[in-house]
């Protein structure tokens, strides 16, 4: 092949890398290692991970279990090796499986149209906020600060160099709900959006339908976004927000130590040309077939550049297939009944260490121990548990509580066994 | 003559909300181990909804079939060359994926306990440490989601160093030939964009360049290897113009297998830049995604790196979050961690000498393309490429055959297309970039399909022009999608 290029030595190749740009030695990084040793390297870096404990812990990901088609279906190398469906020919199976994808988020949140995938709930957020700008043609974001303490810097980050002002909107010391007093008095004419997290990061239900009436009163939209893709088994859809920008992280995706997830933006149909990110349409081939592709790409970053509603480009598809063969398998019936074992085991748990706010919750509640948490969590950590996450880094109001979690996977003798510990 | 395939039955299969019917199930949930509640009750009755109206109900079979029957109406690198410019599509081995799902990596929470997180936080070290090396900067961030997340959080990194100068400077320049995303991400961090035209040689225009950076300008944002596929010569001169009026170089990595091992952007005056973990590293796209857009940064520019920043105590790694001058969090949690583990796999699996080796082979198969199509395809920029190369179609339009039509043709040939019309500096361009995972045999394939076509174009142009033909879906009516947009099902 070398003969053919008309060179004789592979460093030929590189002959129009300047001298001085040209790295003179071999990379400072071993040779490569067989197949056998690096399952047995990535097996010990496991092994120093938490291995065989119960765990307490959400706060924004959960422990679910993933049923086994979930791989069967993305271990496929037709859906694992191929590209963002451009080639509407040949990426149909892909493009199908987004449409479905966008269908059933609509359904699960009450929106009219969702996009193809974010990176997660953290940075779907900023962008809804942005989004939230360009209908609104104003700059100051509202949030609760009962929504999740990550979300809510992710935020800040993008809001600060985009000339966006953002405003902290307090929660309620008895229930845990959003104070909205303090909502009154941030709510102005400035205001593009409210956002609102439920069942927000303690755990409470949120009055999503009196958050939506209050922005929309000073023409602000609501944005909702959540964390615990599954309360919506069984909550009440945020019908009234004008934007959803959530986390589908409980449907099958591991924690995988924080990512890769799969963020959502669903809205209105009146907003739908402000989306970011990508979209799937229906349509016709030249035979008249029904065929998916992709549409609306005149907001997109290729086409627009900078004028784009965002610079989103690779986003999220294959997680985005995990959450769909989970919605698909538990369906109608059973995301119900998921959400009922779920209500049922933190409230079994929340009869036996009583929760800090009176808000109606989900999955998970906020609750102070008797001894300092710290203490609390090293003695759990020796019976083989790890327990909540303490609340005082992200709410030193908060001091000494914690953030309890029990889902379908908890066990009644580890809840038992977390109790006594707790309050003793 | 087409050789790589011959048509066989596909499936019918309709959305699975028309296979939906009443009562049908695909999971199962243990018995209850505690006593059911009552939802009106404890969630208040306003707040529990009655049904997901329209959600599907199908059986476990049905999904299995749903899924498998989709999946074979797709093209994947497991079938083939995939051989779109700038999207680096090379194999992804399994044992890839295998490590990632190892259980105390899959399953570990990011609030776990530091002391019981020590070997997911020593993939994260490990993995920094190899980026530094190759890319020859001096400090990584993991966290971005992917590349263009990577390019907002760089773009963030220089606005915050240049607001600690007193200046966070006005506008940043974009060659003509770079990715939508760069223009994009600039806008997004309230920078004016100036698109600064490439000159004849399709490069950096290094007297233009002089002239219009100024005290206002905070970076250029360039692209090396650039979307020609040529390596940027002047890279050096235009980091020393830059640099001396105080301001930054930006490199987009989405090129950067084809450097691996033979140069690194730290050794030629990059400030920073972002990789595609999905690119080079070898993590499967997965239909567009998940990615991992790691950003590389000098010295300088290491202070302002998103919290928290991972520290080697004497004994064990902890999370640092106590940096006042970080630009923040631009993700929750660490970033895509499962999307490191597959990196970092790859890393390991091919070594130093193993990753030149890749580079060597991924830019010796598209300078072989190069010479092989150059007889049938125009060369706008006739010059050694590096890992991928452009044709235009000149000689085919003229014929009345596009770059779009010629792309179509091939997916008859049994290939994905190449990329269509970018960069935009090439007018009708065919991007074309094989990486280092083909052999000479699939080379050759690929070779003979597109001189063929060449010919078709020339005999049989409306064959072409009204490909696919062997496909289950023809072309796509795009316009009626967008017109009236039918964005789910009802």
């Amino acid at each position: 092949m070398l003969a053919a290029c008309g060179l004789s030595s592979a460093d030929e190749l590189f002959s129009q890398i300047p001298e001085a740009a040209r790295l003179k030695r071999p990379l400072g990084l071993a040779p490569g290692i067989s197949e056998y040793e690096i399952v047995d390297y990535f097996k010990a870096q496991a092994a120093k991970n938490a291995n065989g404990y119960a765990s307490f812990l959400g706060a924004g990901i959960y422990n679910h279990y993933r049923p086994v088609v979930v791989d069967t279906v993305v271990s496929r190398g037709e859906f694992l090796t191929s590209y963002t469906p451009y080639q509407s020919e040949i990426s149909q199976g892909t493009l199908m499986t987004i449409f479905e994808f966008q269908t059933m988020v609509c359904q699960l949140t009450g929106m009219d149209v969702a996009n193809a995938s974010m990176y997660d709930g953290s940075t779907a957020v900023p962008e809804a906020a942005m989004m939230a700008e360009r209908i609104t043609g104003r700059h100051k974001t509202v949030i609760a600060r009962s929504a999740h303490p990550e979300y809510r810097e992710v935020l800040n980050t993008y809001a600060r160099n985009e000339g966006m002002a953002v405003e902290e909107c307090g929660y309620d010391a008895a229930t845990g709900q959003l104070d909205f007093a303090d909502l009154e008095r941030k709510l102005d004419k400035q205001t593009a959006c409210v956002i609102i997290q439920s069942p927000n990061f303690f755990g409470v239900v949120e009055d999503a339908r009196r958050a939506a009436e209050m922005a929309h009163a000073v023409g602000a939209l609501l944005v909702f976004t959540f964390t615990e893709a599954a309360s919506l088994g069984i909550l009440e859809p945020p019908r009234d927000a004008d934007i959803v920008a959530g986390e589908l992280q409980s449907y099958a995706i591991s924690p995988s130590y924080g990512g890769p997830f799969c963020g959502i933006m669903a809205a209105k149909e009146k907003y739908v040309r402000q989306l970011p990110g990508r979209l799937v349409g229906e349509t016709k081939d030249s035979r008249g077939d029904r065929a998916f592709c992709l549409t609306l790409a005149t907001r997109e970053q290729h086409i627009r550049r900078e004028k784009a509603t965002s610079n989103i480009c690779t986003n999220q598809a294959l997680i985005a297939l995990m959450a769909t063969v989970f919605m698909e398998l538990y369906g109608k019936q059973g995301l119900r009944e998921l959400a009922e074992q779920n209500l049922a085991k933190a409230h079994y748990l929340g009869g036996k260490i009583k929760p800090l706010f009176s808000g109606p919750y989900f999955n998970e509640f906020a609750a102070v121990a008797s001894a300092p948490v710290e203490a609390i969590n090293e003695r759990l950590l020796e019976n083989k548990i790890i327990g909540g996450l303490p609340l005082g880094k992200y709410y030193p109001e908060l001091g000494n509580a914690v953030l309890l979690c029990a889902t379908e996977m908890t066990k009644r003798a580890d809840m038992d066994a977390l109790a006594e510990i707790f309050n003793a | 003559m087409i050789r790589k395939v011959r048509s066989h039955l596909t499936q019918n299969e309709g959305l699975i909300f028309e296979r939906s019917s009443p009562g049908k199930i695909g999971y199962q949930l243990p018995e209850l181990d505690v006593p059911a509640v009552d939802a009106a009750v404890t969630l208040g009755a306003a707040n529990v909804r009655t049904e997901i109206e329209g959600f599907p109900e199908v059986s476990e079979v049905e999904v299995v079939r749903h899924f498998t029957r989709l999946s074979t109406w797709n093209y994947a690198i497991d079938l083939g060359m995939y051989p779109l410019g700038s999207c680096t599509m090379k194999y992804n081995p399994r044992i890839n994926e295998a490590v990632a799902r190892i259980e105390g990596l899959a399953w570990a929470h990011p609030y776990q306990p530091e002391s019981l997180s020590q070997g997911a936080m020593e993939i994260v070290a490990r993995l920094e440490d190899a980026l530094c090396e190759i890319t020859g900067l001096d400090a990584v961030t993991l966290q971005p989601a992917a590349g263009a997340h990577g390019e907002l959080t760089g773009i963030l990194l220089v606005h915050a160093l240049l607001e600690t100068r007193g200046n966070p400077r006005k506008k940043i320049l974009v060659p003509d030939s770079a990715h939508g995303t760069n223009p994009a991400t600039a806008a997004l961090v309230g920078y004016e964009v100036q698109n600064i035209p490439s000159n004849d040689q399709g490069m950096v225009d290094l007297e233009l360049l002089a002239r219009v950076v100024d005290e206002d300008t905070a970076a250029l944002m360039v692209t090396n290897p650039n979307t020609l596929g040529v390596f940027e010569s002047n890279i050096v001169q235009a980091a020393e113009i830059l640099h001396a009026r105080g301001g930054m170089i930006y490199m987009d990595g989405a090129n950067m297998n084809a450097l691996v091992g033979v140069a690194r952007p730290g050794d030629f005056g990059v400030d920073v830049m972002h990789i595609n973990l999905h690119k080079t590293f070898s993590t499967p796209h997965g239909g567009g995604g998940p990615g991992g857009g790691p950003v590389a940064v000098a010295k300088h520019l290491e202070p302002f790196l998103p919290v928290p920043r991972l520290k080697r105590l004497k004994d064990a790694l902890t999370w640092d979050y106590d940096r006042p001058q970080s630009i923040g969090k631009v993700k929750a949690f660490y970033g895509n961690f499962g999307v490191m583990v597959r990196a970092l796999a790859y890393i390991l699996a091919h070594g130093g000498p193993g990753l030149r080796n890749a580079t060597v082979d991924a830019v010796l198969n598209a300078n072989y393309i190069r010479h092989k199509l150059r007889a049938y395809y125009d060369l706008p920029y006739d010059r050694p490429n590096m890992h991928e190369v452009v044709f235009s179609d000149d000689r085919q339009a003229a014929k009345g055959v596009r770059t779009g039509d010629i792309a179509k043709r091939l997916i008859d040939y049994g290939f994905h297309p190449y990329t269509v019309s970018f960069p935009l500096i090439v007018h009708g361009a065919l991007m074309i970039e094989p990486t280092e995972t083909e052999g000479k045999g699939e080379l050759d394939l690929f070779i003979d399909a597109m001189i063929s076509i060449a010919k078709e174009v020339d005999e049989t142009p409306d064959q072409v022009r009204t490909a696919p033909h062997m496909t289950r879906t023809t072309r796509v009516d795009e316009v009626t999608a967008a017109r009236k947009p039918v964005l789910r099902w009802k």
